[in-house]
């Protein structure tokens, strides 16, 4: 693998990473919630 | 609304600094196109000693005065620390292949002690899985975390006292900031990526850590739940009698 090809893998899988990591949060932290007012109605 | 405009901000930032870090500044003279790793990787490196930092600072602070926001801070610096030291580790590898001819030597201390630093705090987050308690959870986490922390300076200075393939830091002091052994403009993009990460840094460790206060919150209610299922089950059966 050419320099090219190592730099384009280490900043695909951090800035790739970074980015998924910023999603997934987004999607627990939706999903918590909805969860919390999900059992404030219940009660 | 606040934490949203700091998003932005990471988001633009990060974006900007990759692009200047790819496409505007020129290649290293001896190391080539492969020098541009450093940027995201000695960020990352940086950010995951800071998180882990605030992990341990957060236990001390959760046995100190038992309010489980600092566990809740504590847990968000360990999952958030545990991405960028991977994130350094992948990126260090991706540049010692085509600099030193090896993607990894267990033989180097900065790269083992890494990974040993990487191992603990997964070992945080697997280790606060045993237990459901949130109070007996956050103090042995807090002593986890603690005790992990060591081997953060460890780490950094692994390389001032031992003789390994990783080089000695290239800023390691305010005087080393003003007078650097690379150049400006490579230091300045080191420095811009630094703080662009850290922007990322602080949007995720906000929303990390409004996750885990909604997870104990979660918790609760269900323990209460329980509670009231209990209660009612009593209430019941001493009716029935």
């Amino acid at each position: 693998m050419t320099d090219a090809g190592f730099v384009i893998a280490a900043y695909a899988v951090i800035i790739g990473g970074l980015g998924l990591y910023t999603v997934t949060l987004w999607r627990r932290l939706n999903s918590a919630r909805r969860e919390l007012d999900r059992d404030d109605e219940a009660r | 609304m606040k934490t949203r405009i700091l998003g932005f901000a990471a988001l633009a930032a990060v974006a900007a600094m990759t692009a200047i870090a790819l496409f505007v500044v020129p290649a290293d003279l001896n190391q080539g196109d492969a020098q541009r790793i450093m940027y995201p990787h000695v960020a990352s490196a940086w950010l995951g000693y800071l998180s882990f930092g605030v992990t341990a600072i957060s236990g001390i602070l959760w046995l100190w005065k038992r309010d489980l926001r600092f566990d809740a801070i504590a847990v968000s610096g360990a999952e958030i620390g545990v991405m960028f030291t991977a994130f350094a580790i992948w990126g260090g590898m991706m540049w010692g292949r085509p600099i030193w001819g090896v993607f990894w030597q267990w033989e180097d201390p900065r790269l083992t002690t890494t990974a040993l630093l990487l191992a603990l705090y997964v070992g945080y987050l697997l280790f606060r899985r045993l237990t459901d308690d949130p109070q007996r959870r956050a103090t042995r986490a807090a002593i986890v975390g603690i005790v992990a922390a060591v081997d953060i300076p460890i780490v950094h200075f692994s390389v001032e006292w031992w003789r390994g393939l990783h080089q000695t830091a290239t800023i390691a002091s305010p005087d080393r900031v003003l007078n650097p052994a690379a150049p400006m403009i490579f230091v300045g993009t080191l420095l811009g990526m630094l703080g662009a990460f850290t922007l990322a840094w602080g949007y995720l460790m906000i929303r990390r850590y409004q996750l885990a206060r909604a997870e104990l919150a979660r918790e609760e209610a269900v323990r209460i739940g329980r509670l009231e299922d209990a209660r009612r089950g009593v209430a019941r059966s001493e009716a029935a009698r």
